[in-house]
This record gives C-alpha cells, sequence and structure tokens, in this order.
C-alpha cells in the first residue's frame, strides 16, 4: 500500500564529473569552469535523453551556499539558459545544507505528487574549489546554528563535529572495532569510485587503502579523531533527473521499463539550537528512514542498493545503522564484514559515495538519487550490481548539518 | 637576558634576499604568537628588516603579506585557540586577518643600518663576501648593546674567522637556513671555538621554536652542506671533461646530469642543482672555500667561464629556473649551454634517445625521486634499485656507481677532517638541506 495517492517515477538520471583534488585534469591554479557550467551539463544531460523537452513543467534546484563560494544567488534564474522550455516556467532553489538536493527530490516529487506538474526537472549544484579548504570550512560551518556554536567550533567546523562523533564512538564501542570499520568504508568508497569515470577518485593508483584508511590523526593541523582521508571532498559538480506522473512519462517519450517508481519518501527536520541527543547515533536519519519504511510498507532487508551520506567515514558507519541495516553499534563490524561491498548483502555507495565520487554538497542528494535510479535500471555500468525481484528498492538518506536535515526516499523498480 | 626578552627586538640584515626574507617570516610569526600571550601584554615587539634598496623593500612588503596569509592559513587551528577571547573574530578568515594583521604590525622597513640599534638578537643574511659583512659586523658592534647577539646565515665563511675580524667576542654563530627558509627544516649550527654558551643556547632554542631540524657542523669553510655540494659538483664537471671526448661536450653535461638525477634518484641532476644555487654562487662559495682551506683543487675553470659569460642561473622571484648550464622550459631542461657556440644546443628528442641508448636503460621497476618521496618502504625499493643498478653492465649503470662511490668518499671526508662531527650529520644534511631520499654514507656499493 503506498504512501502516495498516485504514481510517481523517476527517470533521465544524470550527474557531472566531481571536480576537486585527486582528478587529473584538476589544478587549483588554473581557471575552472563556473557554477553556470555545471548547471548547464546536469541539465543538458537530462534533456538529452528525453524527446519532448517542452512538456517540462517546473525546474527545481538544490544548492547550499553558493552565494559565498561562487558569489551567486538566484539559482532558478539559470533554468532558462539551460533550455528555452523553462522561459517563464516556475524555477526555484531549494535549500537545506548539505541536504539541499535531498530537499530538492523531495520539493519535485511534492510539485508532482500535488497534481500541478507533470514533469519537474530537479538539479543539484556546488561549487566549492573556489577557495581554499580553510575558507571553505567556514562556509560549510553554516550548516550549523552561527551565532550559537561557531566560534566555540573548529577551524574545520564540521570534520570537528563528526571527529567528537568518531571520539564518542571509540569510547562506547572500542576503537578497535570502530578504527578498522571506519577504514574499511574509506577501501570501500575508493574501490567503488575506480569503477565510475565522474568520481574524483577515480584515478586513485593507492595500493594500500586500509594503510591509509588507518592514518594517525594529526590534532595540532586538523582534527582529533579521524584524518583527512575519513573526510568526504571538497567538490565541483552538478546531477540532475526528471520526476515524473504516468502521463508525464508519455509526453516526454520514456517508456517505464527506462523509469523507476519512487514509493514513498520522508523529510525531518531537528532543531538547528540544540545539540545531538547522542553523539553515537544519527538520530534524525534514524527517524526519516523509519518513516519512509513505514510509508512504503518494505522493511531494510527488502532493499537492494542503499545510498547514505558518507559525508566522513564515521557518518557513514552510523548511516548504515540509522537505515536499520545494522544494531546500534554494530555498524563497524557490519562494514568491516563487507556487507557493504559492491559483492555484499547490501550493496551501499556502489558509485563511489561521497568519499569516493565527491561532495559538491547541493548536488550530493540528487546525485544519489540518479545513482539509485541508475542502479534500479540496470544502467549503473561497470559497478552495476544485481537486483534481485525479491529486493527490488532502493533508499537514499540525504542529510545537511550534524544530523539535522534528512530527506530519505525509496524507489522500485518498474515491473 | 633570555630568547623570549631578546625576541622583542629583532633585526635581519638582507632581509630582503631570498634567505633573509624567510627568515624574517619565521620570526614575524614567532614574535606574532609572543605578542597574542596574555602575559605579554604590553610589551612591544619590534622586527626590522633592514635592505639596500627602497624598491627591494617594497617587494619584501608584498613577500611578507603573502607568506605571513599562507602561515596563516595553514595554522589555523591553533591561531582560533589563541584568539579565543576575541568574540568579534569568529570565521577562519576573521581570525586568519587578524593574525596578518598583528603580525605585520611588528615590521620595521629599513634602509637604515642604524633602526639595529635597540636589537637584542641580529641576523645577518647578506651576500657571501667577507669584507663587507665584517664592515656591518663592525658598524653593528659599535651601536648596538655589547650583549646583542648574532646570527650569520653564511653558508661558507668560518664563523671564527668573522668573529674575531670585527671583534664580536664570542657573539657570532652561524646559523644556515636552507632555501626556502620557510619550507625547509634544515640549520645548519656553527659555533665558532669562542662562540659563548648563552649564544648556543638561544639559538639551540629558537630552532625548537622555529621547528627546524639542526644539525651542527664544525667551524671549517662550507661547513656540511656546502663541504658536499662543491665538491660533488665539481666532481660532477671533472666527469664531463673526461667524458667530453666519447659524448662532445653537450653529450657529456647531458649524461652526467642524468645519472646523478634518474640513477642516484636525486631531486634533480648535479647541473640543474648548480644552476638552481646560482653559478655565481658556486663561483663565490669555491672562492671563499680555497681562501680558508689548504685545498688548490677548489676551483673550476668551466665554472669562471660560464660567469665570465653572464650565464648564470639562479632564481626568478616566483622561484622558477633561470637558464645556466641548462637550459628551462617549465623547470625542464630543454638545452645545454655550448661555451664554444655561445648559445644553448637544442635537445631534441632524438638527440635524447640516442644518448639514453649508450647509457642504457634504468633498472626494472625504476622509480622516480618524486615517486619514492613519500613512499613509506622507500629504504627497501632503494636498496633493491642500488642492487639492481651495480650488477648491470651499460655505461649509465657504471657511471652511476662510480659517482655514488665518490659522493660517500667526500661524505667520509667531512667526518675524517672535523667538519662534521658524524656520518649521520652529513646524512642528515643532504636529506634535510638537499632533500635526497638516502645519506651519501650508505652500504648500497657492499
Amino acid at each position: 500500500m503506498s504512501f502516495f495517492r498516485k504514481k510517481v517515477y523517476a527517470c533521465s538520471g544524470f550527474y557531472t564529473v566531481s571536480l576537486g583534488t585527486g582528478r587529473k585534469e584538476f589544478h587549483p591554479k588554473k581557471p575552472r569552469p563556473g557554477i553556470e557550467h555545471y548547471i548547464k551539463e546536469a541539465g543538458l544531460g537530462v534533456i538529452e535523453q528525453i524527446s519532448n523537452p517542452e512538456h517540462i513543467d517546473e525546474g527545481i534546484i538544490g544548492n547550499f551556499i553558493a552565494s559565498r563560494f561562487c558569489h551567486q544567488g538566484n539559482l532558478g534564474g539559470f533554468f532558462p539558459m539551460v533550455h528555452d522550455t523553462f522561459q517563464y516556467k516556475p524555477c526555484m532553489r531549494v535549500e537545506g545544507a548539505c541536504d539541499s538536493g535531498g530537499l530538492a527530490l523531495a520539493a519535485a516529487v511534492k510539485t508532482v505528487l500535488a497534481d500541478i506538474a507533470d514533469v519537474v526537472m530537479c538539479l543539484g549544484v556546488e561549487v566549492q574549489n573556489t577557495v581554499k579548504a580553510v575558507y571553505g570550512a567556514d562556509y560549510l560551518a553554516a550548516a550549523g546554528w552561527y551565532s550559537g556554536e561557531r566560534k566555540q567550533g573548529h577551524a574545520y567546523f564540521f570534520p570537528d563535529q563528526f571527529s567528537q562523533r568518531a571520539g564518542a564512538c571509540f569510547d562506547k564501542f572500542g576503537y578497535d572495532r570502530v578504527r578498522p570499520g571506519m577504514a574499511r568504508w574509506y577501501v570501500n568508497a575508493i574501490e567503488n569510485a575506480r569503477k565510475n569515470p565522474k568520481a574524483q577518485e577515480y584515478h586513485n593508483k593507492n595500493s594500500d587503502l586500509n594503510g591509509t584508511g588507518m592514518t594517525s590523526p594529526n590534532p595540532k593541523a586538523f582534527c582529533e579523531y579521524i584524518n583527512v582521508f575519513d573526510c568526504s571532498k571538497v567538490s565541483d559538480g552538478a546531477a540532475g533527473l526528471l520526476f515524473a506522473s504516468e502521463r508525464g512519462l508519455e509526453k516526454i517519450g520514456v517508456s517505464k521499463n527506462d523509469a523507476v517508481e519512487v514509493i514513498a519518501y520522508a523529510q525531518v527536520q531537528d532543531n538547528l539550537t540544540t545539540p545531538p541527543p547522542d553523539l553515537t547515533k544519527l538520530t534524525t536519519c534514524e527517524m526519516a528512514a523509519k518513516r519512509a519504511y513505514e510509508r512504503a510498507g518494505i522493511q531494510p532487508k527488502d532493499l537492494g542498493v542503499l545510498e547514505v551520506h558518507d559525508c566522513f567515514t564515521v557518518a557513514g558507519l552510523l548511516a548504515v545503522e540509522a537505515a536499520g541495516l545494522a544494531g546500534y553499534g554494530e555498524g563497524a563490524d557490519f562494514v568491516k564484514d563487507g556487507n557493504t561491498s559492491l559483492d555484499g548483502l547490501i550493496p551501499t555507495n556502489t558509485s563511489g559515495g561521497l568519499i569516493g565520487y565527491g561532495h559538491p554538497t547541493g548536488a550530493t542528494g540528487v546525485r544519489q538519487a540518479v545513482d539509485i535510479v541508475h542502479q534500479l535500471s540496470g544502467k549503473a555500468g561497470e559497478y552495476q550490481v544485481e537486483i534481485s525481484s525479491e529486493r527490488p528498492y532502493g533508499m537514499l538518506s540525504s542529510m545537511g548539518g550534524n544530523d539535522k536535515t534528512v530527506v530519505a526516499m525509496i524507489f522500485k523498480k518498474t515491473e | 637576558m633570555d630568547l623570549d626578552q631578546r625576541l622583542q627586538n629583532v633585526t635581519i640584515i638582507g632581509a630582503a634576499g631570498k634567505m633573509g626574507s624567510g627568515i624574517g617570516v619565521l620570526i614575524a610569526q614567532e614574535m606574532a604568537r609572543l605578542k597574542l600571550v596574555p602575559e605579554n601584554k604590553g610589551n612591544i615587539y619590534r622586527l626590522n628588516l633592514v635592505d639596500v634598496s627602497e624598491e627591494a623593500l617594497d617587494g619584501l612588503r608584498a613577500y611578507m603579506k603573502a607568506q605571513l596569509v599562507k602561515a596563516g592559513e595553514k595554522s589555523t587551528v591553533m591561531l582560533r585557540e589563541l584568539y579565543r577571547h576575541r568574540k568579534d573574530l569568529v570565521e577562519n578568515s576573521d581570525i586568519i586577518n587578524a593574525f596578518v594583521d598583528d603580525s605585520t604590525s611588528v615590521l620595521n622597513y629599513s634602509t637604515d643600518l642604524g633602526i639595529a640599534a635597540k636589537s637584542h638578537l641580529i641576523f645577518e643574511a647578506i651576500f657571501e663576501n667577507e669584507k663587507v659583512k665584517i664592515k656591518i659586523y663592525k658598524k653593528l658592534n659599535r651601536m648596538c648593546s655589547k650583549d646583542t647577539l648574532y646570527l650569520t646565515n653564511t653558508s661558507s665563511i668560518p664563523i671564527g674567522y668573522l668573529d674575531d675580524s670585527a671583534g664580536l667576542g664570542g657573539r657570532l654563530i652561524g646559523y644556515h637556513f636552507y632555501n626556502p627558509p620557510v619550507v625547509q627544516r634544515l640549520v645548519e649550527v656553527i659555533a665558532a671555538k669562542n662562540t659563548t654558551e648563552e649564544l648556543k643556547a638561544v639559538a639551540g632554542e629558537l630552532g625548537k621554536r622555529l621547528r627546524k631540524k639542526l644539525v651542527p657542523a664544525n667551524d671549517i669553510s662550507g661547513f656540511i652542506g656546502n663541504g658536499h655540494f662543491i665538491r660533488d659538483g665539481l666532481h660532477g664537471i671533472a666527469e664531463v671533461d673526461r667524458l667530453k671526448a666519447k659524448f662532445r661536450y653537450p653529450g657529456a653535461v647531458y649524461a652526467v646530469n642524468r645519472i646523478t638525477q634518474d640513477f642516484l634518484v636525486r631531486p634533480m641532476g648535479i647541473f640543474q642543482l648548480i644552476d638552481y644555487v646560482g653559478i655565481d654562487v658556486f663561483q663565490c662559495i669555491l672562492k671563499v672555500m680555497r681562501t680558508h682551506l689548504p685545498d688548490d683543487s677548489l676551483r673550476s675553470k668551466l665554472i669562471d667561464r660560464m660567469a665570465k659569460y653572464k650565464v648564470l642561473g639562479g632564481q626568478y622571484a616566483d622561484g622558477s629556473q633561470k637558464d645556466g648550464f641548462l637550459k628551462y622550459e617549465k623547470n625542464r631542461p630543454v638545452g645545454i649551454y655550448d661555451l664554444r657556440k655561445k648559445e644553448y644546443f637544442h635537445i631534441s628528442e632524438e638527440w635524447r634517445k640516442r644518448m639514453d641508448k649508450k647509457l642504457g636503460p634504468l633498472p626494472d621497476g625504476f622509480v622516480p625521486w618524486r615517486g619514492l618521496l613519500m613512499d613509506s618502504n622507500k629504504e627497501e625499493k632503494l636498496r633493491q634499485h642500488f642492487e639492481k643498478i651495480t650488477a648491470m653492465d651499460t655505461l649509465g649503470a657504471q657511471l652511476a656507481t662510480a659517482f655514488l662511490k665518490k659522493t660517500k668518499d667526500i661524505a667520509e671526508g667531512l667526518v675524517s677532517r672535523g667538519v662534521a662531527n658524524s656520518g649521520e650529520d652529513v646524512n642528515a644534511v643532504l636529506m634535510n638541506g638537499f632533500f635526497w631520499l638516502y645519506g651519501p654514507i650508505n652500504n648500497y656499493l657492499e
């Protein structure tokens, strides 16, 4: 029994290369494409997969903070630049920190469900390499509570927030259990990214990934409990896909076989001004997943593929627990035992995730949806996993801030 | 007077040069750090940066600002702690800007040596000319307090000789930074016979504060760094003389440079290194060493001719390489200076291949210097590399083996002549100051 009153489909997914350190073509001192380039590349990447773009009714773009990284606001205004079809149609940008892409997905689905659009283009974008990481950390800290937290916070505000979570997990579950799990998460991320030509870590040739993952932290230059390899990348990139009703699919000439069904989502908000209730748990992510499962009428064991928000390796472990795949405190063991690998029980972040593919923040939720759509429609290329008829579902969990703003969305392979 | 007190008023002479400016950045950071400690509130800190021209000082202002911004960006974690009491500074950018303001506010730029009169610690980093250095020290000694301590960045002139000539009474120590001082960790410390214990202690403490690796060298001209480099360079030149009949002159330079870079897994070949340091600087150090050492072999007609024709190497302000023995494009050699024709011989791909064929291939599994730099297993890989080199019968391998042996002889000579206290110290200088992956005293040939 579906939570939705009508069928909603996702199709025509596309994302750009995630550009930043690690990519051979990236050079910090050389000119790079601007935010307009990424929006256009992702938008046209979607449009080129359909036959009648004039039937797209609306555009929604997720973006966190282009106003600081790129001095650019009013991103809805770039849709008509992507294609004439958007001229004088409703277009807007939504923001929820690193969950901006997730909120864009939710907004697009709502618009279709509300019967005010048959086809909505959903984009996400972020361009972050415009400043050095130490200044980018300032901008990204806006995902927390500026007047209540920033002054007391660390130079690298968000890495430190999750470093504290790692420290709390070490204390509670044991360093020797958790740390190897974090390293294994890193290994999986890079190995998956090596199969994805658009991933930031695609060119990674490191022969000792586990050793790198276990690198000792350097608190004088960075954080107390995590190293730089535990962190997602500073990335430039964009992603896009379409959400459509059944009638919408027909209008744009996409068959159901090339689309996947969106069967439920949950959008959950926690209070930005209160600290997390438990550092060893992603409480809001757990709430979102639980509601999404209830609305979809499925259980975690029914998932064939999973996308979680691994902004840090420890967040990956906690997100797997929050998604109900591993018990409380058992995420590290679950990952270390290979359950989240491409050939594991529940292949997770199959294209590299935020650590392997990259984390162009506003694009990430949309990129996750594109990967789920690709997996469920058999278009994931080198990192395609087998989707059995017993487990035809995929879920994404997109998180903003320190477990504050979350969208969980469940997709189903079409029959 | 302790180091903290001395650091309230410091002067750097020759502050706009590449060594003086780097030392300036390091000292400015340390002074800013002291200034921010609550107990030091009310203290006045001054770093006097002295050089000969206003134009040079203008360039120095821009350099100091850019370097202090970089330093702030690198140490933001620590700076957030230092500025925790400043409620108005919230973001990293606020804090970095405040640090740059605090650091630059201690700086005094001047062309007048008189500004050093109140300094208790003076760094001298002018060009390698002992007469000028002595003249400056005499002048400083007349106007500064009798407990002022002096640190010289000389890389070759004996410290005792300078001290005696200027009448400093043991208040001078050799404090030889490597280029660029902001990045390079090595400082060679050279105490003369009469250098005071107080100065030795201050030099040691300062090294810790600046997070430098201090290696002691004895007061013999050239010390360890140039003691090795200059002789290594002269050997490279002698090899060119020996090989030029067989390869012609450009071929011999190419061969020796390639052997020393690739076959010996060094950051650059010996001729590129001479160019990097500067051919005129190399010539000047040779002259100083010849003056103070009973060794007439410390001379090179080739170096003198290159200098005479103003083919000098060195670096541009942005750190890129000027042409010298080799011509560079994007810091890669593309030509070799032909003294006979007074123009650069172009290294064509075809010519390069022909030369490389004569030398023979590198051993299987060869990894260049850059590839091994961060490799945790580099010792074992180097051992295997040299094992293969010594077993190969090619011309390249033979030349490399002979060069490796000569380099080791030079290093052991520094220990036997008392320049270095130990082989470890020689290895430490080459590995930290010249970025070698291994020390010249090794057992690769055994």
